[in-house]
């Protein structure tokens, strides 16, 4: 790792408490983070650990109980609409369900308007419009002639996560939230996706937060993890740390629990 | 020689669309399951992998049609059969069937017992209530669930729990063959390998006689069947042991299915993964040539004008490829 990176975002004692009396439910608990600029950081745990809860809240999505969010230092403010809208400039997200990601009665040329609009601002001339749309549209190698008047139900799943990710190219944010981007796509199409995030965290330097409950995955792609057990964090650390020599037993379950090819994946032990 | 469960011969099925074209997206496929043996098949999306699961039980309504081929069940040829007798006397006894996302098919509004109930109600009519209770009790002891699920809502359950409960309905009757389309898909890895180890007992416990796995997760096909079968555009490319398929694929496909898998080892970080650029043709209007031909590297002029045949290769291992087995075992070593 470099020496001194720039904190980008960071959480101390997040919680999240959803209900009351005795349908009172902590999703988060407690939580610190810091994630530095352009880390690829994982939040690894199984369903109902509370990575998502986590995420809308970083999002700004939902209320937080408890705790503080520090953005690039200072501490967060999205109060009021606008600044909820210039704090999103910074922060996007690509989500699990594609095919519930696209307001269903927007064209394709909409959606990536709509990008541009928000990053350059409405003054733009149409040539060049189409020329920030086509050249985002090749990054992720879908052709802009192609989609143009084309609705998102007319694309497969991993077409549309492309496109996600030409979203997040036209905006260049400061940190995109990955909330498990290739769990509804094939093992092929997955292999794409993941490049071209990689490719797109270099180019623009971002940070890239990811969800997963793979754990392959996270070691893949990711610098640092973190385990996420019952909304708290159980271990983090460089990926070859805490995956190479998991230190928690539930972190030990997880790897365990992920068929693997060159060792004996043990059945016996649910 | 041990007993064939389920044997099909040259299979082809075809979806008509709206437009009256013909898409092939089961392409003379004949594949054999023995007893006591798995069938995984892999590929990616939109290769013909579920159609093949629902034509595999004889059973077509629009727009999915039967064309040509013969489905052997325990020797017992079902092509031609009336829809009705199948539905009947094939489904559920003799093959089963779990489709993809099938958590999501349990009517919210019925206990888990009320399927047990209605599967004996097509089957076997003559059962009481109380029979069918004091049996599903017992299924679903066997099985590894506690029996309480049986008087809960689907709702009331978690999604590994919800997905083994539809596997536990479906093998109530003991059918010889299970066809399970991604069942655990949409589940994390903790319950993944519950369903995989409820899968792997059945087998074990001869409740099933054999069973075909459809997924994409090829560490995962290699760690519960022992044949795999790989798809593209329809038809069979690749077909060997789970062991030959993943450490030495012949087809150029195949082989770039190989490189898009991800396990937490050492070593994986150091490997690039190697994604097969282009998408699958489409099969309305499919190329004249190698199906594969416009997305292969190793691609020959020969390729895009004449359809290549399956090659047998040893016992029980072909490919679909123009180059010899030499060949392109040389092209991968050359990179």
């Amino acid at each position: 790792m470099a020496e001194k990176e720039k904190l980008c975002l960071s959480g101390s004692g997040l919680t999240k408490v959803f209900g009351f009396g005795r349908t009172r439910t902590v999703a988060v608990d407690h939580v610190d983070f810091d994630f530095h600029e352009g880390e690829v950081v994982s939040i690894v745990g199984e369903s109902g650990s509370g990575k998502t809860t986590l995420a809308k809240m970083l999002l700004g999505l939902i209320s937080i109980t408890e705790g503080e969010i520090c953005f690039q230092g200072k501490k967060r403010d999205i109060r009021t609409q606008k600044k909820k809208r210039e704090y999103w400039k910074n922060i996007q997200a690509i989500f699990q369900d594609p095919y519930s990601s696209y307001n269903i009665f927007n064209r394709i040329d909409a959606v990536l308007l709509d990008c541009i609009r928000m990053r350059v601002g409405r003054k733009l001339p149409h040539a060049k419009r189409i020329e920030m749309m086509a050249e985002a549209c090749s990054f992720v190698n879908l052709k802009f002639e192609e989609l143009t008047n084309k609705y998102p139900f007319e694309l497969s799943g991993g077409q549309m996560q492309r496109l996600m990710i030409a979203r997040i190219f036209l905006l260049k944010p400061k940190i995109l939230l990955a909330d498990e981007p290739t769990s509804m796509i094939d093992a092929c199409s997955r292999a794409t996706i993941l490049d071209m995030l990689m490719q797109l965290r270099d180019e623009i330097g971002m940070t890239v937060v990811f969800i997963t409950h793979d754990i392959g995955l996270a070691y893949y792609v990711s610098d640092v993890v973190y385990i996420m057990e019952h909304g708290k964090f159980v271990e983090s650390g460089s990926a070859d740390d805490v995956i190479l020599h998991p230190k928690e037993t539930y972190t030990r379950r997880l790897i365990r629990d992920v068929p693997k090819i060159h060792e004996v994946w043990d059945l016996s032990t649910v | 020689m041990s007993n064939v469960t389920l044997e099909v011969r040259e299979l082809t099925t075809k979806y008509i669309t709206r437009f009256r074209e013909n898409v092939y997206a089961v392409d003379h496929v004949s594949l054999k399951v023995e007893e006591g043996k798995s069938l995984g098949i892999s590929g990616e999306s939109g290769c013909g992998k579920s159609t093949l699961a629902l034509s595999l039980m004889g059973y077509y309504f629009a727009p999915l049609h039967y064309t040509s081929g013969e489905i052997i069940i325990d020797g017992r040829n079902i092509t031609g059969m009336d829809p009705d007798d199948i539905r009947k006397s094939i489904l559920g006894t003799e093959i089963s069937y779990i489709p993809q996302s099938a958590m999501n098919a349990l009517n919210p509004t019925q206990k888990v017992i009320h399927f047990i109930e209605d599967v004996f109600q097509a089957h076997d009519p003559c059962k009481t209530k109380k029979e069918i209770h004091e049996f599903a009790k017992e299924a679903f002891e066997a099985l590894g669930l506690p029996a309480e699920v049986l008087q809960r809502y689907p709702v009331e359950l978690s999604g590994g729990m919800k997905q083994r409960t539809v596997i536990a309905v479906s093998v109530v009757l003991s059918p010889r063959v299970l066809i399970a389309d991604e069942p655990s898909s949409a589940l994390d890895v903790t319950s993944q390998k519950m369903v995989i180890k409820m899968l792997k007992s059945l087998m074990e416990n001869c409740i099933i006689k054999s069973m075909i796995f459809i997924t994409h997760e090829l560490p995962l096909l290699y760690n519960v069947t022992d044949d795999i079968m790989v798809m593209y555009a329809g038809q069979i490319v690749e077909k060997a042991t789970a062991k030959e398929a993943v450490f030495d694929p012949l087809h150029p496909y195949a082989r770039g299915l190989m490189g898009s898998i991800i396990v937490p080892e050492s070593g994986l970080r150091d490997v690039k993964l190697a994604a097969i650029p282009g998408v699958p043709p489409n099969l309305k209007n499919p190329p004249a040539g190698c199906q594969f031909s416009e997305r292969c590297k190793y691609v020959q002029p020969e390729c895009m004008v004449r359809s290549i045949d399956l090659r047998e290769v040893g016992a029980g291992r072909a490919y679909r490829c123009i180059f010899s087995e030499e060949q392109l075992r040389e092209a991968y070593k050359n990179g």
